[in-house]
């Protein structure tokens, strides 16, 4: 047996690959859930409903969906430029560092503008947090993933020391966490008495103009061809490192949106649990999207769907809510093979 | 001058020394493991996963009843095991090496947790067990046996990739994949081979952290470790000994800020101090990066017949 590439991949097989992939992991997954002895079946559809069973639990779901679109989105970016940005945590992070400083009661920026410089304000301190890492690679060759998964300790501990000293929340009854952010500074709920904020459609609409560039403009085509080939891509007369560091401030600018967008949208405040590792399940939603940003919204919405029905379904069962963790990773990991399959065919030597 | 004398009395104590190759254990197990991974031409970032995952299985066996050194067995076999499935998925399938070992870690992590909470659902206190204690000898050499074990690993490594048919094996694959299959060595045995002994290793660091350092399982346990081990191996140019080395310098520069974060703990928030060794590493890879001499054939998978 021997893998062949395919030398046109049918939309059908490209759709199909992550559906493949999330019912093998279901299937994985479902040995160790019957190890606790609950009956699998229900345990899912327990799962399900609390994920899109209720208004309620719909609009849960697509609340968890905001931010990983965004991560997704800098995930799929990225990649696709084969810049491996595995720290979108961080910049998340960074992101949301920045809207409260900037949303918060200290600055005290006029109302009409205070919103928008702290949504971009929180890309921007993104932006620049991967862009350390990216000029370290093209100017000395240092390899990216390692220095980005550092800089997400870093950045924590950042947070951690800014929680703990100079942005402490004075009211906080002595809990690390800042001072809320202004009124104005709040993004408007998407519907009264939900958690679902203006971030949503945020991000539906970068993952709609993050698409429209990557296939319609030279931005995107040249972003591609780096990550095709960069070689052959300088020999063409493209800017590989212009190409490189445009590709990092935009990815590290959706991580840090992602996380201005859950102080504005969500919180209203920082705390060192802003992010349930929602930079490294954005590298999971770009995957099952295979790197395309409308697939991104897909994916994303999946992922949280998990999360907040695994929460549901383990308060009614024995099962504990890292099955939700579990499952993710092995879709990951499935979704690899899965792909495989659509870029190759088995044939028989 | 006062602060001169501190810093000269931090380095004169031998409760200094004991801490460095305490310290350093886990980054010298789990360097070693990245690096025979790595010499055979497969990054492995499955690393902070696999530490965690043999952290707690370690922890589980013993608390389940097991004594320490079968502990210390379960772990490096689950290591083996997320070994295997890395190397599955990267060697005969070829698959980014990047993402697979993303997925191998938040795999290796999540089913730590889940299997911690299933068989402990309401800990709040982490529940202990008796680990390893130091051996009866003076000063800094009091160390518990998996210090020793890890030390005795890093000339064993060193001899096996230097002086072995199976190391030149390794080394060959690494470096030259197609001459190795010329040879008439199979290319994908010898990565899947060297890929499973090195996450075994990496198991070992994370079962030192519950079965000799703690006594308990704690959440967030491994806390990066596991991606300095990864910066450690190219300061140490994917040799052996200077893994060895790395590991103890990082540690010796570890144990002198936890020292200096007492003495200076009132003039900086001591989280300054808890970013210097992630600073460093980076730091560290920034100045080998230039001359670093990478095997050459790393993250480059192989199909027989292909070019």
């Amino acid at each position: 047996m021997r893998l062949e590439p395919r030398a046109h991949a049918p939309l059908a097989i490209r759709l199909l690959a992550p559906v493949g992939a999330v019912v093998a992991a279901l299937a994985l997954c479902a040995l160790l859930v019957a190890w606790t002895g609950a009956p699998v079946l229900r345990a899912y559809g327990l799962l399900v409903e609390g994920a899109v069973g209720s208004r309620f639990a719909l609009t849960e779901t697509l609340t968890r969906a905001t931010p990983l679109i965004l991560t997704g989105l800098a995930a799929a970016v990225a990649f696709r430029a084969k810049l491996w940005n595995i720290g979108a945590e961080g910049q998340l992070y960074m992101g949301a560092l920045a809207a409260v400083v900037l949303g918060g009661e200290l600055l005290n920026l006029p109302a009409w503008a205070v919103l928008p410089l702290a949504l971009i304000g929180g890309a921007l301190a993104g932006g620049v947090t991967l862009l350390g890492p990216a000029v370290l690679k093209v100017r000395f060759g240092v390899d990216e993933v390692v220095t980005t998964l550092l800089l997400n300790f870093v950045v924590l501990l950042l947070v951690s020391m800014l929680l703990e000293g100079a942005l402490k929340d004075p009211m906080g009854m002595g809990w690390p966490q800042s001072a809320p952010v202004v009124e104005a500074a709040e993004l408007p709920k998407l519907i009264e008495r939900t958690r679902l904020h203006v971030g949503l459609l945020l991000a539906l609409g970068l993952a709609v103009i993050l698409w429209l560039i990557d296939t319609r403009t030279i931005w995107g085509y040249e972003n591609r061809a780096v990550g095709a080939n960069p070689r052959a891509a300088a020999f063409a007369g493209m800017p590989v490192t212009r190409v490189m560091l445009r590709t990092a401030l935009l990815s590290g600018g959706l991580a840090g949106l992602a996380g201005a967008a859950e102080v504005c949208g969500l919180k209203g405040y920082l705390t060192l649990d802003l992010s349930p590792g929602f930079g490294y399940s954005g590298i999971v939603v770009a995957m099952l999207a295979q790197l395309h940003p409308l697939g991104v919204v897909g994916a994303a919405v999946f992922i949280a769907g998990i999360f907040v029905g695994a929460d549901a379904m383990s308060r009614a069962m024995p099962v504990p809510n890292y099955i939700a963790d579990v499952l993710v990773a092995t879709s990951l990991l499935c979704m690899l093979v899965a792909g495989l399959l659509a870029r190759y065919r088995l044939r028989r030597s | 001058m006062e602060i001169a004398q501190d810093i000269l009395n931090i380095l004169l104590s031998a409760a200094f020394w004991t801490a460095v190759l305490r310290i350093a254990t886990p980054y010298v197990l789990g360097t070693l493991g990245e690096l025979v991974c790595e010499r055979a031409g497969v990054l492995n970032l499955g690393i902070e996963g696999i530490m965690t995952l043999g952290a707690m299985a370690g922890w589980m066996a013993v608390y389940q009843g097991a004594d320490l050194w079968t502990g210390v067995l379960v772990a490096a076999g689950c290591g083996a095991l997320m070994g295997l499935l890395h190397a599955t998925l990267t060697v005969p399938l070829g698959l980014s090496q990047h993402v697979t070992g993303i997925g191998i870690t938040l795999l290796g992590t999540s089913l730590s947790y889940y299997v911690y909470r299933l068989v402990l659902p309401q800990a709040s206190t982490p529940p202990t067990i008796t680990p390893f204690q130091p051996l009866d000898l003076p000063g800094a050499l009091a160390q518990t046996p998996l210090t020793y074990l890890a030390v005795l690993l890093a000339g064993v490594v060193a001899y096996v990739l230097y002086r072995t048919p199976v190391g030149l094996a390794v080394r060959m694959v690494g470096e030259n994949p197609a001459a190795a299959e010329a040879q008439g060595l199979s290319v994908t045995g010898v990565r899947i081979g060297a890929v499973m002994a090195g996450s075994a290793l990496m198991a070992l660091a994370g079962a030192f952290l519950t079965l000799s350092a703690f006594n308990a399982f704690f959440f967030n346990m491994v806390n990066g470790r596991g991606w300095i081990c990864i910066a450690l191996v190219v300061f140490a140019s994917w040799r052996p000994g200077k893994a060895l080395l790395g590991a103890l310098l990082f540690a010796a520069f570890d144990a002198f800020q936890l020292r200096l974060q007492q003495i200076a703990g009132g003039v900086l928030p001591y989280q300054v101090f808890l970013m210097l060794p992630y600073l460093l590493s980076i730091l560290a890879l920034v100045l080998v990066a230039r001359r670093a001499s990478y095997p050459r054939a790393l993250m480059i998978p192989y199909r027989k017949g292909e070019r």
